[in-house]
């Protein structure tokens, strides 16, 4: 019932031309950016995120939107959003870059105020011909009573034309295709009451539904409004994060230029701390990269000429000069993206519990209708009398509670989990999430950080104040680490000269004219151990400091919490099985498996579909992309690679993950309150049908029914939030 | 019942004036944050004049 919302039938296609819409118009120019803000909820939180944007220099304006958590910036050209984000989080907000072109933005804004236009145009109408009705119902007759069905004709039918649009466009789209959607039986009853009681009153009949057409435009445009709005609020966020990375790259010279403008064989500089824009071979520099996103592993791996990097893998030690071996969408990571697209199709063939309803309501009430025409012809040959009869029949059993009864539900559901930081991109996704028995978590980047952590603590010996001077002086992120946890531990670094950092090695530098060095284990002259570690060469002694992935915020009570539902949890990972043993022991997850490739990770899902399980996949790297397109339905963090949250049916913003249970528990009592309404509907028609078989159906019984049923249904839905 | 003939004009009139002032705040963009206007009079901030 929701196919006016459905441009494309997959997500990774609606997502492939904002991606070159955006770099194509060379986001930022317009001096226009849009971050979201996730943290933001309150009078403080507004002033304090337009301050601190607008003491940034070359900031024109902010302005915070707190329905959509966004904030749109006016600025000068060229301002670099990293300025923005940084600004923003050393006031303690976490936000991301939107698209730069306000393209989808813009359009979806329209979208909404659109619908909500025709929305008040019904309700106008609704109102204004209701007051003329309630003269007829209390005893107006002939001229007058003609004269206010006229009036209220020349009300409704304008306005129904105007207002039922979306119905109407949905119901004609999904005929063509020989298909019954909600919207079928919907328009029927609408044109239906119109046509009726235009005829009627042109015959000076005594009933006229022009009331019961626009009450059933107006509470069925209300469900639709507010289901478009909320899916609008996690829609934007979700699809534009897919502009998270920033289409742009920095040509050896220092010009940058849109990623979509470069060709094989071209020269890119990539900055440490920089992401690949594009597959290619180094040409010239050293450095350590991390592949963690696109493999599932932690260490960073160490690259020099000639070697091959892909797109989406991140620098971190040394600039390089890359030459482009593919770019844009030939690049590994957009090829894999494109399958990932072609498992997706065939789970986009779920029906929601809505459709399979229409299913069945559709030909039943349209049988219902046309075989009450016929027994009433038969045996009275009344065609008028018969044909309105079959009418009042169709305008009452019209799903006007049935049309809430889903958007007012997942409307509530989705609110509750948006101000938990959960984006609900798919409509059907809270219905299969209800339904999940299993999840399979991703280890690096889901349930850790991927951000390492020193384990165990710092002594505070000379050593140990030697690596913490020397780690201060890189930004490798074992170096951050190190220096951190020296910093918590409040040791004092030892005095060091001549530091420098060799880029795909280490620091080294001059302590007390002796030579120390800190970095990978065959340069210090150390012997490698299991796991990730740095090496400390001090006076011809080495030392090796280990780290641990921190787990991320909430990755503990989430498995408790999921476990506690009565679900099975199991961590999938790419990474070494040290490492994914440690982490499952450290969050009690019993069963797991290191060392997968995508394609295994994919097979293992399939494997739990195949023996009955519903599965739920929490990943967020391209390794997982696959496999979050083969679940039943998945989440992923914001912090994920865009193929991976184009694919998820659920964005979890914010850094923490302690809201999955809740999402499970909220989608498993939307499902329950949807079917309720479903009984309510249905309780509804049972009392109503024989009325108006009977003939007995008035116009005001129809507008107090639908009307009642309506708020009911609504007051049940609210029940949620 | 000939004062009819005034008062449905003036009902539909007002309804009319109505209709229009909505089509005016849905254009000027006020139904676009709700949340956010809700919490932004609570700011002495905006107390002069709204922030554009």
């Amino acid at each position: 019932m929701t196919a006016a919302q459905h441009p494309s039938a997959c997500p990774a296609c609606d997502a492939v031309p904002l991606a070159e819409a955006l770099a194509g118009g060379k986001g930022g120019e317009e001096g226009r950016m849009v971050l979201s803000v996730p943290a933001a909820h309150c009078a403080v939180c507004i002033n304090t995120v337009e301050h601190a944007l607008e003491a940034v220099p070359g900031v024109r304006s902010a302005r915070m939107n707190l329905t959509l958590k966004r904030v749109s910036v006016e600025t000068d050209p060229g301002l670099s959003p990293d300025l923005l984000t940084r600004a923003l989080s050393a006031v303690g907000y976490e936000a991301q870059e939107l698209d730069g072109t306000m393209l989808s933005t813009t359009e979806t804004d329209r979208q909404s105020r659109d619908f909500l236009m025709r929305l008040g145009v019904a309700g106008f109408a609704m109102m204004n011909v209701m007051i003329l009705s309630v003269a007829v119902w209390s005893g107006a007759s002939d001229v007058t009573r003609d004269m206010f069905h006229w009036v209220s004709g020349a009300i409704a039918l304008p306005a129904v034309a105007f207002s039922a649009q979306p119905f109407f466009i949905s119901a004609w789209r999904s005929l063509r295709v020989r298909r019954l959607n909600m919207d079928v039986p919907i328009s029927l009853g609408i044109i239906l009451a119109s046509l009726m009681s235009l005829v009627e009153t042109a015959l000076h009949g005594q009933e006229a539904y022009f009331d019961a057409a626009l009450s059933l435009t107006f509470f069925l445009l209300a469900g639709r409004y507010l289901d478009q709005r909320t899916r609008v609020a996690a829609r934007s966020a979700a699809e534009a994060l897919s502009a998270l990375e920033v289409p742009r790259a920095q040509r050896p010279g220092g010009e940058i230029v849109a990623v979509s403008d470069l060709k094989a064989g071209e020269l890119v500089r990539v900055l440490p701390g920089g992401r690949m824009p594009v597959d290619g071979v180094v040409r010239d520099g050293e450095t350590e990269i991390d592949r963690g996103l696109l493999t599932g592993e932690t260490l960073p791996v160490r690259v020099a000429p000639g070697d091959a990097v892909s797109a989406g893998e991140v620098n971190l030690t040394g600039p390089l000069t890359v030459e482009i071996t593919a770019a844009g969408r030939d690049t590994r990571l957009h090829r894999m993206a494109d399958l990932v697209a072609m498992a997706e199709t065939a789970r986009n063939r779920y029906t929601s519990i809505a459709d399979r309803a229409a299913r069945i309501y559709a030909p039943l009430v349209h049988v219902l209708a046309l075989s009450a025409f016929v027994a009433w012809f038969a045996a009275t040959h009344d065609l008028r009398f018969s044909v309105n009869i079959a009418v009042a029949l169709l305008i009452i059993t019209c799903p006007c509670a049935l049309g809430l009864a889903v958007p007012a539900v997942s409307t509530a559901a989705s609110g509750r989990l948006f101000r938990r930081g959960l984006l609900i991109k798919s409509p059907t996704a809270l219905e299969r999430l209800a339904e999940v028995d299993l999840v399979v978590f991703d280890k690096t980047g889901t349930l850790t950080e991927g951000r390492p952590e020193l384990a165990g603590d710092l002594a505070g010996s000379a050593e140990d104040r030697v690596a913490l001077a020397l780690a201060q002086a890189s930004m490798h992120p074992l170096a951050v680490a190190l220096a951190a946890a020296g910093q918590a531990a409040g040791l004092t670094p030892a005095t060091l000269e001549d530091v420098r950092e060799v880029p795909g090695h280490g620091v080294e530098a001059l302590h007390g004219g002796a030579r120390v060095r800190l970095g990978r284990a065959d340069w210090v002259g150390a012997l490698p151990e299991a796991g990730t570690a740095t090496y400390l060469g001090i006076g011809g002694a080495t030392r090796a400091y280990r780290f641990t992935d921190h787990p991320r915020a909430g990755a503990e009570q989430a498995v408790v919490g999921l476990k506690a539902l009565g679900l099975e949890v199991e961590l999938l990972s790419g990474d070494v099985p040290s490492a994914v043993g440690e982490m499952a022991a450290r969050l009690g997850i019993p069963s797991w498996a290191a060392d997968l490739r995508p394609e295994e990770k994919a097979a293992r899902i399939e494997a739990l579909r195949v023996a009955g399980h519903r599965v739920l996949m929490v990943g967020d790297g391209l390794n997982d992309t696959i496999a979050l397109a083969q679940a039943h339905v998945s989440i992923s963090p914001a912090s994920a690679l865009d193929a991976a949250r184009v694919v998820a049916d659920i964005v979890a913003l914010g850094g923490s993950l302690e809201h999955l249970p809740e999402a499970v528990r909220t989608a498993r009592r939307a499902k329950a309150r949807i079917l309720e309404n479903f009984a309510l509907a249905a309780a509804y028609n049972i009392v109503a049908v024989p009325f108006a078989l009977a003939g007995l159906a008035s116009p005001l019984l129809a507008a107090l029914a639908m009307s009642s049923s309506s708020i009911i249904v609504s007051l049940n839905a609210l029940r949620l939030r | 019942m000939n004062v009819l003939a005034y008062l449905i004009p003036i009902s539909l009139l007002l309804g009319g004036l109505g209709l229009a002032a909505f089509f005016w705040a849905l254009r000027r963009g006020q139904y676009d944050d709700p949340e956010g206007d809700s919490q932004r009079f609570l700011s002495d901030e905006f107390d002069d004049r709204p922030k554009g």
